[in-house]
């Protein structure tokens, strides 16, 4: 669906040097892209604040022209032909409308229905089917501006649906919403993707996104590509421990002397112990073994390293 | 497809008139801002006689001419102006993103009908100036009559469209490019006779502000043109309105483009 090879992208960016004098620097925002989305496929793609996420995003959507490198998104060169791709992919971005300020949302959707030049039929099926499941039916007549951010965004992801798209592009689409928003907004696309077998491609700050959507990551930071996989892949490969969280019948000094075991940290007096061990060099099983033969054990939970976690210590490891 | 840009019209239009009493003021205010100037022509006339070789009711149809189809071209192309807000808050991406034509898009993006005030006021003086003025009347005139205002608010809206993609080098290019707008209004409100040199060779032939009003103005009260410029360039108006409006489709394209590839 998504063919990216060495993509590249530069701006000119001039600044003052002196009183009149001006210099002009070239800035890489992209710098030697690839990456390749199947079919059907629910793909993140993260980075911190000025990594070049949004700049990807427009050479994918047809926006901007690359500098170099090969873009093909559904089976067309975005900056060649820009309508035709229009057409065939969605896109909605989390801080600009692509809604009419003053119409009722319902209004929108028609002029929508007119430029995409959609029949009439699948139209109405489209919206039916949005307005079931995102819940829209209670502000359909309302103007846009009059609508709480929640209320936009569902508004804003229904426009990019309402032509069939077989992509749907979404760029920080849970931004600013509060987590019942966020929360329904994902279920809704969770399940677009998974019955419809819509591709998804979605930028966001927001990781539970991630974790809730998308199978695979993309990490992009200062224009490159950092790492692209499965999360859990990710999680394995960038955060090698593991926390074991026992809690003691009574309690207990630090549990030291497990194989693999490489710090142990005590809550509560010792009737609380978090053990990080390497996944690597021990098993969970066999920590727990070793635990059980030390002390009692009332309770225990093994922790995954949070996302932003991983994330962060991939950026860290540059 | 017209069908689509014509949607997209009406449901702006259905917008403004929720904000129904300020929109009839607002017209009255834009004829009225018309008139005064109107009325400044006139008092012109109580101290002169003749303004470049023309007398009163003839520089009011050209001014009624301008007027009218600077009017019309306020209305589409006006939107224009709002160029340089849609780049830096990027709604121009927006538009982008659709299966349309930029241009169209941005023109029928809003339409503010209270510029209706100055076509009303124009058709109004065109009115009076046309049955004021000795015309020898044919079939052929009436329909030059009908096509003037229409073919100068293409060139006007030519000029718009040039002046305004220069917003996309110069963000801040907004001044430059309602000097040249309204200032080319301004010029073609009066017979190009009144100015000289190389300021009235580009207004009337590069920016061909002299096809709106003056030639059309000629032909219509059957005179020759002072300056020795031939007969038929009164009625060729059509043509050069064509050929503005491919030229300002080929700037703008040029301008995209040129955003796509360095815009932010």
């Amino acid at each position: 669906m998504i063919e990216v090879r060495e993509l590249c992208r530069e701006f000119t960016v001039t600044t003052k040097v002196g009183r009149l004098r001006r210099a002009r620097t070239k800035v890489r925002a992209v710098d030697s892209v690839s990456f390749d989305v199947a079919a059907g496929e629910a793909v993140g793609y993260v980075g911190p604040n000025g990594a070049g996420k949004s700049t990807t995003i427009k050479m994918l959507t047809g926006i901007l022209v690359p500098t170099s490198g090969h873009v093909r998104v559904a089976g067309v060169d975005p900056s060649r032909a820009r309508r035709d791709l229009a057409r065939r992919i969605g896109v909605a971005f989390g801080q600009r409308s692509q809604l009419w300020w003053d119409l009722p949302l319902r209004d929108s959707f028609d002029l929508l229905r007119s430029i995409y030049r959609v029949d009439a039929r699948d139209h109405a099926r489209r919206l039916a089917e949005c307005v079931e499941l995102l819940d829209l039916s209670g502000f359909l007549d309302r103007p846009v501006r009059q609508l709480s951010l929640g209320q936009r965004m569902r508004g804003e992801v229904t426009a990019a649906l309402l032509h069939g798209p077989e992509l749907l592009v979404l760029d920080e689409p849970t931004i600013g919403l509060d987590l019942e928003s966020k929360e329904r907004l994902r279920e809704f696309l969770a399940d677009l993707n998974a019955q419809r077998g819509t591709t998804l491609l979605l930028t966001t700050h927001d990781l539970d996104d991630i974790e809730r959507l998308c199978p695979r990551l993309v990490v992009i930071d200062r224009g490159t590509v950092l790492a692209d996989g499965p999360l859990e892949a990710l999680r394995a490969e960038v955060v090698p421990e593991r926390v074991l969280v026992v809690d003691l019948e009574k309690p207990s000094e630090p549990l030291t002397g497990i194989r693999g075991v490489v710090d142990v940290r005590i809550e509560l007096g010792g009737l609380r112990q978090h053990l990080t061990f390497r996944k690597d060099e021990t098993t969970a099983a066999a920590v727990i073994a070793a635990v059980a033969a030390q002390a009692d054990v009332h309770d225990l939970v093994v922790e995954e390293p949070e996302i932003d976690d991983v994330v962060r210590r991939l950026y860290a490891r540059r | 497809m017209v069908e689509t840009y014509a949607r997209l019209l009406v449901a702006r239009l259905r917008g403004q008139f929720s904000y129904r009493t300020s929109f009839t003021i607002e017209v009255f205010a834009e004829a009225l801002v018309q008139a005064i100037e109107l009325a400044a022509i006139t008092i012109l006339f109580s101290h002169v006689t003749a303004l470049g070789g023309f007398e009163v009711h003839e520089v009011i149809l050209m001014y009624a001419i301008s007027s009218t189809a600077f009017g019309l071209a306020d209305l589409t192309a006006g939107q224009l102006n709002e160029l340089p807000n849609y780049i830096r808050a990027g709604s121009f991406d927006m538009l982008l993103l659709r299966p349309l034509g930029t241009l169209p898009q941005v023109m029928v993006a809003d339409i503010r009908l209270k510029r209706i005030g100055r076509t009303l006021f124009g058709l109004a003086a065109m009115a009076y100036a046309l049955s004021h003025n000795d015309i020898a009347w044919t079939p052929a005139k009436v329909a030059l009559a009908a096509a003037a205002p229409l073919a100068g608010a293409v060139i006007f809206g030519s000029v718009w469209v040039v002046a305004c993609a220069v917003c996309f080098w110069l963000v801040e290019g907004q001044e430059l490019a309602n000097s040249v707008t309204y200032g080319s209004n301004a010029f073609t409100s009066y017979p190009v006779t009144v100015y000289s040199g190389w300021l009235r060779r580009l207004m009337a032939f590069v920016v061909p502000g002299a096809f709106v009003a003056y030639y059309p103005g000629l032909a219509l009260l059957g005179r020759d043109d002072p300056l020795g410029g031939p007969a038929f360039l009164g009625w060729i108006s059509p043509l050069v309105a064509l050929a503005a409006a491919v030229g300002a489709g080929l700037v703008w394209r040029f301008a995209v483009r040129h955003y796509r590839g360095t815009g932010s």
